[in-house]
């Protein structure tokens, strides 16, 4: 088991039973996004629009194969739109 | 491919071309008038397009008769939204926007598209419109964000029920999402304060003023496949959301995009191109619609206007102890985020212990707003920076000094969670300090404010193709568009590369049969994200250049190496050869192998956080209210400017048009919720003579993340304005502003207010 903590924004908390974070055991961005839908089908919608990740600060709209390393600092963003 | 040219990590290079000043390669064709933008084009048998709008507000659309305008001699076509049949497959986001392209059942907002004409002139399609008849049920409408969360208020959809909330909501409501960011506790760190400052401010909705309008020229033919010239910040994405909303292959949707006349985030939605695309489908012609100004204003995608409320508390030693904010903001008459956007950037300047942000995303109705250069951004930064110099000044500290205390750096947990790596907050605002500018003195009536800023930035998907032409050149095709000069900064990043002169490498912008998807150009990606992928392009290219001549000379590939443009022969036993240059190569290409040729794509992603530091003088006129930039200095960090006058003008521009969101810009709309003033006599954008030459300093700090260290600088120049202008405003009057635009009868009610006080 190699678990890490995911953050949440609040606007997903509610999905998760209003907790600011889960632990998920996910090696890379696509197998999180995966892993949560399993767990938390209401995450689906919210994946489908857009979801960034912090990965350490770096902020990932796109590379789903990203890996996340182990006692990584993850948040979940609103993935950014720009004008 | 080698991994290793696709590299994006920072690389030691003393740059030969990058951070010079070019001349642009579309220069020349832009100040004579041959350019081509949108409503150049036309074809062959060309049809004229135009839109029948609503009048109202809010209206359910009970019954359009098109009978009498079909029988009109010269109409080709009509559509309404029984033509535009749903293929989004259950798609809630692509399905508002069908539906904000064409109304189906019910009219959001003055200026919905109700129905489009196709006719051989446009005096033909305006006579065929008036012969449309709608039949209308007006119903209550709501422009306000606060009043629209109100109860009792006009609901505007039947499927919103509030998201984000710990319980789903019962009823359906205007209010589409709730969200909410920070850490620590803010309950606490407000008891710890010696002074706390509430406040609440409102900004009125803006439009990114674009000079050129919408146009588009569409073609399906009988087959059908079809062509669209359009003007537009993303080829690629209107190809894919045109395809999916008429039920198109993507692949028989050819685009090609016109040179662009602004766009700031406008033009990175879908307006009427599927209906000129539809209308050509069902007329089986050419279709050309070029919308109006007052179309542009009354029916594409301005801004947010918002209400927000703001509270600081700090020590008299200057330490912020606590900061919250609740953001409402309206995505016009569909479901947006912009509050939640908001809430992530107002606090994102400072390193604070407890911090809490509010988001309430609002519908209205008014039109689907879109984005407007670092969206959200600059509000939220008003309402912030303001309550932050009132903060300073209520504990006797100098403002700058107080933001140089509290604000973020590296190691920082930021406002919207992650902790950040190396930024550049700090250093603008010790430029700031220390630039002229702050320590010049004040004229009569003349008051001085600061502001910082903060945005995102991003990368996205992007796809370049780089060609050797057989006499030694090289072209250079993007699908990002151009829109700030970035076909010079992608020739510079290929000549750097490939040690060649900027003069032998030409730029442009391929259309989307050509290349692979590229994002659009938004989130200040464009040089950030394609200069990354025309340098690996690059480096694969000098690949096969080194190959070629290891094959000309029989020698191993790895004896081989590619500096100032040509290949040399390295090694003991090939000292004495003479390089290859690039034309030497080129030439006999034919004969070692074929083409020569390097591509890149690639996911751009890790762009790195912005920030910027805003100073502006600004003198009332006590008579009258009316405010005027005397001085104004923009500090942002560009990690490398690859083009330094781009980079200044992008700085420029940020802050031009910031200055008159700031100070005049505003959607006015009436009591019957339509607006009036969709021209720009009466929506007061600055022109030349109503701005001083804005100073810019860029500071450069490599981003560790782009080969040659390069950050996006399109969008955070905007972000500051709307802060330093108001509270210069604020320290000339000596009334607090909290509501923009400060228009003359604002200020001078202010004025008025405090004279009888």
């Amino acid at each position: 088991m190699s678990e890490r903590v995911i953050h949440l924004w609040g606007a997903l908390r509610p999905l998760v039973g209003g907790t600011a974070f889960v632990k998920i055991d996910a090696a890379t961005i696509a197998e999180l996004f995966a892993k949560l839908i399993e767990r938390y089908p209401g995450m689906e919608s919210h994946i489908r629009r857009g979801v960034a990740v912090s990965i350490n600060g770096e902020i990932y709209r796109d590379n789903w194969g990203t890996p996340l390393p182990v006692g990584a600092e993850i948040y979940l963003m609103p993935r950014v739109p720009g004008g | 491919m080698s991994l290793d040219s696709m590299n994006p990590k920072l690389v030691e290079k003393k740059f030969k071309v990058i951070g010079t000043r070019v001349p642009r390669p579309d220069g020349v064709d832009k100040v004579t008038g041959r350019a081509r933008y949108g409503a150049d084009a036309s074809m062959p048998g060309q049809l004229i397009g135009l839109v029948l709008r609503s009048p109202h507000a809010h209206a359910k659309i009970l019954k359009i008769d098109t009978s009498k305008a079909e029988q009109l001699t010269g109409v080709k076509a009509i559509i309404t939204s029984a033509d535009l049949p749903d293929h989004t497959g259950g798609d809630r986001a692509m399905m508002d926007i069908l539906e904000n392209c064409m109304a189906r059942g019910k009219a959001l907002y003055d200026g919905h598209a109700v129905a489009a004409v196709a006719a051989i002139d446009a005096s033909t399609a305006r006579k065929a419109l008036k012969l449309i008849n709608v039949t209308y049920k007006i119903l209550p409408h709501v422009t306000d964000v606060d009043e629209a969360l109100k109860h009792g208020a006009p609901i505007l959809h039947e499927y919103i029920y509030t998201e984000g909330l710990p319980e789903r909501p019962t009823a359906y409501s205007n209010w589409n999402k709730h969200g909410e960011f920070g850490h620590g506790d803010v309950v606490a760190g407000f008891k710890e304060a010696d002074v706390v400052i509430a406040k609440s401010y409102k900004t009125e909705q803006t439009h990114q003023g674009y000079i050129e309008p919408h146009s588009v020229l569409a073609s399906v033919s009988s087959d059908g496949a079809a062509e669209m010239w359009v003007c537009t910040q993303g080829h690629f994405v209107y190809r894919n959301h045109c395809a999916q909303l008429l039920g198109m292959d993507a692949n028989k949707l050819r685009v090609t995009a016109s040179e662009i006349g602004g766009g700031f985030g406008g033009k990175t939605h879908v307006w009427a191109e599927p209906l000129a695309l539809a209308l050509s489908r069902k007329a089986n012609r050419p279709v050309k619609l070029t919308m109006t100004r007052d179309e542009v204003f009354r029916c594409t995608g301005p801004t947010s206007s918002t209400s927000i409320d703001v509270k600081i508390g700090a020590k008299k030693d200057g330490t912020i102890t606590a900061a919250w904010a609740e953001l409402r903001y309206h995505g016009g008459c569909f479901p947006a985020n912009w509050a939640e956007l908001g809430a992530m950037t107002a606090f994102a300047c400072y390193d604070l212990k407890n911090v809490k942000t509010v988001s309430k995303d609002v519908v209205v109705n008014r039109p689907k707003t879109a984005a407007y250069r670092a969206p959200s951004a600059p509000m939220a930064a008003f309402a912030v920076e303001n309550t932050i110099d009132e903060t300073a000044k209520a504990i006797g500290m100098d403002p700058v000094d107080f933001r140089i205390m509290n604000a973020a750096k590296q190691g920082t947990k930021s406002s919207y969670g992650p902790v950040y790596g190396p930024i550049g907050i700090g250093p603008t605002l010790v430029a700031a300090k220390n630039h002229p500018h702050m320590k010049a003195p004040l004229g009569k009536n003349t008051g001085r404010g600061m502001a910082c800023g903060f945005w995102f930035n991003f990368g996205g998907q992007t796809c370049v193709d780089l060609n050797v032409t057989p006499d030694g050149n090289v072209t250079i095709a993007q699908g990002t568009i151009d829109v700030g000069g970035s076909r010079a900064s992608i020739a510079m990043a290929v000549a750097e590369e490939m040690g060649i002169t900027y003069n032998q490498v030409r730029s442009i912008i391929a259309d989307t049969s050509s290349l692979g998807h590229n994002d659009m150009t938004d989130g200040s990606r464009g040089t950030f994200s394609t200069s990354m992928a025309a340098i690996f392009a690059a480096r694969n290219a000098i690949m096969v250049l080194r190959e070629r001549a290891a094959k000309t000379w029989d020698i191993p590939l790895a004896e081989v190496e590619w500096k100032d443009g040509a290949a040399h022969a390295t090694g003991a036993g090939h000292g004495n050869r003479s390089p290859l240059s690039l034309k030497e190569i080129a030439h006999t290409a034919g004969q070692t192998g074929g083409p020569i040729a390097g591509h890149s794509e690639l996911v751009a992603d890790n762009a790195g956080v912005s920030f910027a530091t805003h100073i502006a003088d600004v003198e009332v006129d006590p008579e009258t209210g009316r405010s005027r930039i005397t001085r104004y200095t923009v500090i942002q960090d560009a990690g490398k400017a690859m083009h330094p006058s781009y980079v200044e003008g992008q700085y420029q521009g940020g802050a031009a048009q910031g200055i008159g969101w700031a100070l005049n810009e505003e959607y006015v709309y009436g009591k019957d919720g339509r607006l009036q003033n969709a021209g720009f006599l009466d929506y007061r954008i600055p022109v030349c003579s109503d701005l001083p030459f804005i100073d810019t300093q860029i500071l450069e700090i490599p981003n560790p993340n782009h080969p040659y260290g390069v950050r996006g600088v399109g969008e955070t120049s905007i972000v500051p304005p709307l802060g330093a202008v108001s509270i210069a405003v604020t320290n000339a009057i000596g009334v607090r502003q909290l509501h923009v635009p400060m228009s003359p009868p604002r200020v001078l009610k202010s004025i008025q207010t405090k004279k009888s006080e």
